[in-house]
């Protein structure tokens, strides 16, 4: 057998078989001059990089330490969401929303019902309201301070990091106390919630207000005066009004740039007119500005809490209409699993009617009529939109998300391009993209 | 879509029967999408007059760039030509009284198993692209709707008037197969390139193979019975 021998690698027969040598040595051979001195090299980020917020890919030209251009490449968690909502009923479709941004899944799963509700035309409980506002502006603290700690820790500062987990796993409590789970609670549901409040959750979140205001502070006392944090955000991944509305980009990214455009103000939804907080800008327009706005928010999202516990009057927390809402008036077996015998006795011995209407309630779903509606909330990351298609039947016809993390991504070559390197983190960081959301 | 001809009676859709199974041979009953009578409403009217005299100024008529005003369930849609999407964006951009900065959101629906249109022409026309657009001055949303069929599935992209409709149209091309002309760089986004097919469309196979348990054939999941 004969082999062509390889320039770059030097081979020779052995017992063992063939043995390559891998010099590297007649690099001067190839290439005369240094090729980093006139050669503009790609550097190729991700998708496995820990500072890309997961599966995110930035390709990016260099010049020396300059960027000239800057793509991302997106698709690596695509789940198929959307498509998967049309096979499925329109209360199980919370579950598969919620799912998008993990970050913020109060806020996938409230903006889905919302549409929902807006095809049906049913008016949720105002207990029901409340504490959707409630549990969103406490996803938007868990939120922002997921944002917080990887950027903190991505800019060098660890001590933010282990700060920012540790508060938001006091929020996460409060979420696992009151849904029963951490993330993906699937707890909004069309016409209202899972369920009611449990018992001590109001006490536990009064708790928690304080304990939250005087931890932001320290965030500010540890970061805001620090000239390494200033240096490493302030004129970074610049982006003014005309830019961001060009891009599409909303949320504390256009905050930052001045622009005082907060759905929960200018469009309310969920009642939020009768709350009183501000809408945080900053006229920066970069990541130092972005770190503000989100900090603040993070401020005025307690100020909502407290008004939304202090309006919290009993009653019911799902609509009347029993062909919406679930059978909920369960109890649990001795096992902590299924239901009491006593209740299953009762809906047994009751009506069989009734058990076969929970059964179809469950399996088949209710209908919905006719038509499409778009809603939007205020995510943590901007717009978060819902095109929601019904064709009259049990399950939806199409469901389309906007999602702010998608659509304010398209924003990083903007902001980059002509940088250092190392403002590409600082600049995608500030972004705050989810991937789940992203690819959807 | 207007809701009076879909309006269900009875329990679970059924009616003329006792059958409460689910399984009584329902038929989805589907609105048939009309142009809803002037006066629109709210600020409705006011955006579909300022639009008319911006096209005329173009010479152009109302009719012939759009085709239908739908307002449903408080939202205005607006079902244009796909001819002159790009104009009608524009206009509704840049005139003093409409000022609809912000391209909120571009994707498109199949309607392969829910026909709309009163002919076969609109009916094969399944592919709709729909555009939200937000007025940030004004504090207002319109759709905007651009019906094409599959064989001929073209539609001019509006990245001009909106670059952030870019990714939005990558992922529309990418999951309905619409060809956005014009568009800087018209590539699968979420999908793999070499990917077959547009996944979003209703008659994409799902994939799967018939399962036999005890003599009893199940069916891949996108041919199994389903409740209408």
């Amino acid at each position: 057998m004969t082999q062509a021998t390889d320039p770059y690698a030097d081979s020779r027969q052995t017992t063992e078989g063939r043995v390559y040598t891998v010099t590297g040595g007649d690099w001067d051979s190839i290439q005369a001059e240094d090729p980093l001195a006139s050669e503009r090299i790609v550097v190729n980020m991700g998708p496995q990089h820990p500072s890309t917020h997961g599966v995110l890919r930035l390709v990016l030209e260099l010049e020396g330490e300059t960027i000239t251009e800057a793509r991302s490449v997106i698709g690596y968690l695509h789940t198929g969401i959307e498509k998967n909502t049309e096979y499925r009923t329109w209360t199980q479709g919370t579950t598969f929303v919620t799912r998008m941004d993990y970050l913020a899944p109060i806020f996938n799963e409230t903006g889905y019902c919302l549409a929902v509700e807006k095809l049906l035309g049913v008016e949720v409980p105002e207990r029901a309201t409340t504490l959707r506002v409630l549990l969103m502006e406490l996803n938007r603290i868990s939120s922002h301070l997921v944002w917080l700690a990887t950027t903190g820790m991505e800019l060098g500062s660890t001590t933010m990091m282990i700060y920012g987990f540790r508060e938001r796993e006091h929020v996460l409590d409060l979420f696992e106390d009151i849904t029963g789970l951490r993330m993906n609670m699937a707890f909004v549901r069309p016409g209202g919630l899972a369920q009611d409040l449990p018992v001590g959750a109001v006490d536990k979140i009064r708790e928690f207000i304080p304990y939250m205001r005087s931890k932001i502070d320290d965030y500010e006392r540890l970061l805001t005066g620090q000239p390494v944090w200033k240096a490493r955000t302030k004129n970074v991944g610049f982006l003014d009004v005309t830019g961001c509305l060009a891009l599409g980009v909303t949320g504390p990214v256009l905050r930052s740039a001045g622009l005082p455009w907060d759905l929960r103000k200018t469009m309310p939804y969920c009642g939020y007119e009768n709350y009183d907080f501000d809408v945080i800008t900053e006229t920066t327009g970069d990541v130092w500005g972005r770190y503000l706005v989100r900090v603040n928010e993070m401020r005025e999202s307690l100020r909502i809490v407290e008004q939304a516990l202090d309006r919290l009057a009993p009653g019911p927390v799902m609509v009347a209409d029993k062909k919406i809402a679930w059978p909920a008036q369960l109890a649990l077996g001795k096992d902590g699993m299924g239901n009491s015998l006593e209740h299953v006795r009762q809906i047994m011995g009751q009506s069989m009617e009734a058990l076969i209407h929970h059964f179809k309630l469950v399996t088949e779903g209710f209908r919905v009529p006719p038509g499409q509606v778009y809603t939007a909330v205020e995510s943590p990351r901007g717009e978060l939109g819902f095109h929601v298609v019904s064709d009259g039947g049990t399950r939806p016809y199409r469901v389309h998300v906007r999602e702010p993390s998608f659509v304010n991504l398209q924003a990083f070559p903007a902001m980059v391009e002509g940088a250092p390197i190392a403002d590409a983190i600082a600049s995608g960081a500030s972004l705050d993209p989810v991937m789940g959301g992203v690819d959807r | 879509m207007s809701t009076d001809d879909a309006a269900q009676k009875g329990m679970f859709g059924v009616s003329g029967s006792g059958d409460t199974s689910g399984f009584g041979g329902l038929v989805r009953n589907v609105a048939d999408p009309r142009s809803t009578p002037r006066p629109y409403g709210g600020y409705f009217d006011e955006v579909a007059d300022l639009l008319g005299e911006g096209l005329a100024k173009a010479d152009v008529g109302f009719e012939e760039a759009v085709t239908r005003v739908v307002v449903d369930r408080g939202e205005l849609t607006l079902h244009v030509r796909r001819e002159r999407i790009v104009e009608v964006c524009r206009l509704l951009r840049d005139d003093e009284g409409l000022r609809f900065e912000l391209c909120s959101s571009v994707s498109a629906v199949d309607y392969l198993d829910a026909p709309q249109g009163n002919d076969a022409d609109e009916q094969a026309a399944r592919l709709h692209v729909v555009y939200h657009l937000t007025s940030m001055t004004f504090r207002r949303r319109i759709r905007l709707e651009v019906a094409v069929s599959v064989e001929d599935p073209h539609v001019p992209s509006v990245t001009s008037v909106y670059p952030t409709a870019d990714w939005q149209e990558r992922e529309t091309w990418d999951m309905f197969g619409v060809l956005f002309d014009g568009h800087p760089g018209l590539t699968r986004i979420l999908m793999p390139d070499d990917w077959d097919g547009h996944p979003q469309r209703k008659d994409y196979p799902l994939g799967g193979v018939p399962v036999e348990y005890k003599g009893a054939e199940i069916p891949p999941p996108d041919t199994r019975r389903a409740y209408r």
